[in-house]
């Protein structure tokens, strides 16, 4: 919106250029976002929040200056020629609720011209388009005043009537923008005796509008339902001007005012002869109850005690009246203007804003409750310091996906957007994965093919019908590339870039799950989110490079490559690895907490034993196997290497594994460890295991 | 080198003393020349080897060969001489036990040019990173930390901060509602929170005064992402009700933060703005922190505040008493305050990023900047 501020001359003697002009009315509330031209021709660019309809207009601006400054403000006071007969058009408000206040004013007679050029530089100025004078008048009051009015071809009107009623279904009105409307029961319309003629408070129609062959014209100024203005603006997709200003709430004394304020600019540029009296119609009256205004509270909200005197004068000026009532207290009367104000707090606001924000102490208020954490803070910045020391960089992606990628990555009943932003992004996420896969994609499509990322975020699920969707924090880890990628060859013997491998994402998933307190942690490779009837869901991890990783018997992680068919389909050209870490389920442990364990006394031996397998023998049978020997003082038994190869045979691997065996009370002897040795032996050779020499 | 054991024929003590330095003086050359554990396995092979060691040559060559008269006399200088010639054996292996040749140090030289083997950190994302740092502002003052969900209802996220049904205050949220909400009442239909705010419902509702919380979270805008605008962000949220809370409380709490965030040279300016859920409400602009406020930079207009030297940065206000009928609190007996600021906003400021895109596109090469 727009303001000549040369404009509220009219009203105001403004004491400061404008520059200084638009500074203050900002800090004051009234905010001038950018201020253009010079001289006569500056133009300030304003943002009027939403509940100060009133300032949306030169006059309502110009009161603003008034309290500012404490000068007085200049009325608008239309000067009329005497009006000659009777006016004999009837207006019939049905719709007492919804129309409290209809005003018209007659004009016979009138020439339709262009507007002289102070009217047409004004409007210009404020990037309004002249278009005839008498349209140019509405539009000139309107952004005098704010009042929105509308003018009537009165030889188009049948019945010499105007009704103000509800839309009947199958009635159409064709509004002045040539738009033809299909009304309903819900539309409140301006009728004459037989159609439509205006969308109440919206916007006029198209077959009375002023035309250059109007000679005769009626005036309207009304005050509209803000409630119903809103709903007719968005069900017809029409905001304008007038509906702007009438849903959010017009001046209800202003109508008769704005009337003749139009009819004398009519008068004034065209000529024509005023028709008897304005017609003023008041079905209902709207009244602001006044307020009481304790001035002990005042200062109890703001920190600081205003004098009466600034109050008075601050209020006065802004068109108050204050009227003292028992000790502290006044009676303080609303404007009619000022429908945003209806309680203490609105009156109390006003005085802050007068008084200058800036004006008032910075102060800290005492404190000495206690201070929480999230209940999780500790875990989630454990597993995110160790995620970021690991390498994996943090990122944050879109909370919507795709439906396909709903269905395909999750068996979750999902959440439709009503209004999404593209089909791309029309659900809300059931998963963390299709986002990190794009965000790997991003990267590989932009030449970098070494990425590390992680993302911490909810998924959401649809619940029951009553129930809030359900919000679960994951975490999703994307890996691709190399690891040591930067490492020169041959700089030291081993260090070497290699592909970044299943047991790279493993390892780093054992290390983000070591730091939580269970009693069993395995992993194998169980689908997580199998059904008996669906096998829909992990199946987009590589069926034999998938694990996941159970903890106490729950489920916490999954993790693996990712299928190259789903690879393929995703256009991402080299391996991935996915990890997903269910939190909900992972912080239902604590993180462990560290305790003090003796360090050992007696030297630990260490036992070595090559053994070879059937493939179907997975280390974790092994290990226990070898556990439930039962062992006091076996310690641990590692894998050391394993070889694959023709040298021993397909379907065969070779591995070395080691043993270290220590008591802490004692050095263990050497028939004891040969004993044991033997059983472990005796245990591999169970699951048909070869000792090799 | 190769010293030999001479056979002496003359067994003067004269003759035997030159004798005995040319052997003393080849120990002491030989033992020098030892430098790794080869060599010296070697020189005590050569020196006392019971077979055909130095030591054992002595017996027969000047001993034995020795004439009657001259026989005590060199056998006198040969049983001195056999201590020294293992004193100096064990000498030669303590000493390249100790310590290694020069020579070899310079063999194992490296080019200590080139590049470490790194272990690459992951980098914080700066919005999470500025997100840390303003909680830890909070916190410093005696803020707790509280979430809520980022998929509320219309009670939550409107109707309970008096933005009553079609209110047109609601037009400036462009909200994203969940579908399929047609058939339950206004207030319990689904929608993404375009604002922190319900959580100071929430919060209220679970707790009575005195209350002090920040509420970070993530929030939803009908907006298609492009460089400026972002269907998602993220913002932090702040309240606190107390018996005897004011405005003056309020503008010292933010000035004081906004210092602490941006350093304590910068000014805060506040002035009125609108928002449904606090009155008095207010804008907040801090002093630019590129010109310093000056609105100029190196000689021309500074860009990141248009020249006005301030710079827009969060809303705030007094806690609206409509708000308190909703979580039963006593609009007469507590008064309180709520301040709400943009994360990504503050991030684009501090690094001068110039597009909000970049958050969310897991972009390595811009995550990295912030390791």
């Amino acid at each position: 919106m727009k303001i000549s501020p040369h404009w509220l001359r009219d009203f105001v003697d403004l004491p400061v250029d404008y520059a200084r002009l638009a500074d203050e009315l900002t800090l004051a509330g009234i905010a001038v976002e950018s201020v253009s031209g010079e001289g006569n021709n500056t133009v300030f660019e304003m943002d009027i929040t939403t509940n100060r309809p009133d300032a949306m207009n030169h006059y309502g601006v110009a009161r603003e200056a008034s309290a500012l400054y404490d000068l007085p403000l200049k009325p608008i006071a239309p000067k009329l020629p005497p009006s000659e007969g009777k006016s004999d058009v009837t207006i019939d408000i049905q719709e007492p609720g919804l129309c409290p206040r209809f005003t018209a004013r007659e004009i016979r007679g009138a020439t339709i011209r262009p507007s002289p050029a102070n009217i047409a530089s004004r409007l210009q100025l404020i990037d309004q388009r002249p278009i005839s004078n008498a349209v140019d008048a509405t539009n000139y009051v309107l952004w005098e005043s704010g009042k929105p009015t509308h003018v009537f071809d009165l030889d188009l009107l049948e019945g010499r009537r105007l009704i103000i009623r509800k839309a009947q279904a199958g009635e159409t009105l064709k509004t002045l923008d040539g738009v033809e409307r299909k009304l309903s029961a819900d539309d409140l319309v301006v009728a004459d005796a037989k159609k439509p003629v205006g969308l109440a408070g919206v916007m006029g129609g198209f077959d009375t509008m002023i035309t250059e062959r109007t000679k005769n014209i009626l005036i309207e100024s009304a005050w509209w339902d803000p409630v119903t203005v809103r709903r007719m603006s968005k069900r017809h997709g029409l905001h304008t001007d007038a509906s702007h200003r009438f849903e959010r709430g017009a001046d209800f004394e202003s109508t008769v005012v704005s009337t003749n304020r139009v009819a004398e600019l009519i008068l004034n540029s065209g000529g024509g002869t005023l028709i008897g009296n304005v017609i003023d119609v008041i079905a209902r009256q709207l009244d602001l109850a006044p307020v009481e205004l304790d001035l002990r509270e005042v200062q109890r909200i703001l920190g600081e005690k205003l004098s009466t005197l600034e109050i008075s004068r601050t209020l006065t000026r802004l068109g108050f009246t204050m009227l003292p009532g028992s000790e502290d207290t006044y009676l303080v009367h609303i404007p009619s203007w000022r429908l945003d104000i209806e309680r203490e707090i609105d009156i109390i606001e006003e005085l802050a804003r007068l008084h200058g924000y800036d004006k008032f102490a910075n102060t800290l208020p005492a404190y000495i409750g206690e201070v929480r954490d999230l209940p999780d803070a500790h875990k989630d910045e454990r597993l995110r310091s160790s995620l970021l020391a690991l390498g994996y960089n943090e990122a944050i992606s879109l909370t919507f996906i795709s439906k396909a990628d709903a269905r395909r990555f999750s068996t979750a009943a999902e959440l439709d957007l009503a209004n999404p932003l593209s089909d791309e992004a029309s659900v809300m996420r059931t998963s963390m994965v299709p986002s990190m896969l794009n965000m790997l994609a991003y990267n590989l499509n932009r030449g970098t093919d070494n990425v590390r990322l992680f993302e911490s975020g909810n998924v959401f699920e649809a619940s029951g019908t009553d129930a809030m969707p359900r919000e679960l924090k994951r975490i999703s880890i994307g890996a691709t590339g190399s690891v040591d990628a930067d490492v020169v060859r041959g700089l030291v013997s081993g260090a070497a870039a290699r592909p970044f491998s299943f047991f790279d994402l493993k390892g780093d998933a054992e290390t983000l799950l070591a730091p939580f307190s269970h009693w069993t942690l395995y992993y194998d490779a169980q689908l997580h989110n199998e059904k008996p009837d669906s096998k829909k869901s992990a199946d987009y991890y590589h069926p034999g490079r998938y694990a996941r990783a159970v903890l106490d018997g729950t489920t916490v992680a999954q993790f693996g490559q990712i299928h190259p068919d789903v690879a393929t389909a995703r256009k991402l050209r080299q391996d991935v690895f996915v990890a997903e870490i269910y939190l909900d389920q992972l912080y239902q442990h604590d993180l462990r907490e560290a305790r003090y364990e003796a360090l050992p006394r007696f030297p630990a031996v260490e036992r070595d034993f090559s053994f070879l397998f059937n493939d179907g023998v997975e280390f974790e049978k092994i290990h226990q196997s070898v556990s439930g020997l039962a062992i006091a003082e076996l310690r641990s038994f590692v894998p050391v290497e394993i070889f694959r190869g023709e040298k021993v045979g397909a379907g065969k691997y070779s591995i070395l594994m080691r043993a270290r065996l220590q008591s802490s009370e004692r050095t263990l002897r050497d028939d004891e460890v040969a004993q044991w040795s033997g059983q472990i032996a005796q245990a591999l050779e169970g699951l048909g295991g070869a000792q090799r020499a | 080198m190769s010293y030999t054991v001479p056979k002496l024929a003359d067994f003067s003590a004269a003759a035997l003393d030159s004798a005995v330095r040319e052997l003393v003086s080849a120990l002491e050359q030989e033992s020098a020349a030892v430098s790794s554990e080869n060599d010296w396995k070697a020189f005590r092979d050569r020196w006392i080897a019971r077979k055909n060691g130095i030591l054992t040559q002595l017996n027969d060559l000047w001993l034995k060969a020795a004439p009657g008269p001259n026989k005590r006399d060199v056998g006198q200088r040969v049983n001195a001489l056999k201590p020294r010639v293992e004193q100096a054996v064990d000498a030669t292996l303590a000493r390249i036990q100790s310590g290694v040749s020069s020579g070899k140090l310079a063999a194992e030289r490296v080019d200590i040019t080139l590049p470490g083997i790194r272990r690459p950190l992951g980098a914080e994302h700066p919005v999470i990173k500025t997100m840390n740092e303003m909680i830890g502002v909070f916190r410093n003052l005696g803020y707790s930390v509280e979430e809520g969900p980022e998929i509320e209802t219309d009670f939550y996220n409107f109707e309970a901060l008096n933005f009553p049904p079609n209110h047109p205050a609601r037009d400036t949220q462009d909200t994203l509602f969940i579908a399929g909400q047609e058939s339950k009442p206004l207030r319990d239909r689904l929608l993404l929170r375009t604002h922190t705010s319900p959580v100071q419902i929430r919060t209220m509702q679970k707790m009575k005064p005195p209350v002090r919380v920040v509420c970070p979270g993530k929030v939803h805008r009908n907006d298609a992402l492009d460089a400026t605008h972002s269907p998602i962000f993220h913002q932090i949220e702040g309240l606190a009700v107390d018996t005897s809370i004011t405005f003056c409380d309020l503008k010292g709490t933010l000035d004081h933060a906004m210092k602490a965030m941006f350093g304590s040279s910068v000014k805060t300016r506040f002035y009125p703005s609108f928002f449904p859920f606090t009155e008095p409400s207010a804008d907040v602009q801090i002093s630019c922190i590129f010109c310093d406020g000056k609105g100029m930079r190196d000689g021309a207009p500074c860009r990141n505040c248009k020249a006005s030297g301030w710079i827009e940065l969060l809303g705030c206000g007094m806690v609206d008493p409509n708000v308190y009928g909703f979580v039963d609190y006593d609009p007469t007996k507590v008064s309180g305050f709520a301040f709400g600021m943009g994360v990504e906003r503050i991030a684009i400021l501090k690094y001068g990023v110039d597009d909000i895109q970049l958050f969310f596109q897991g972009d390595v090469r811009f995550l990295e900047q912030f390791g």
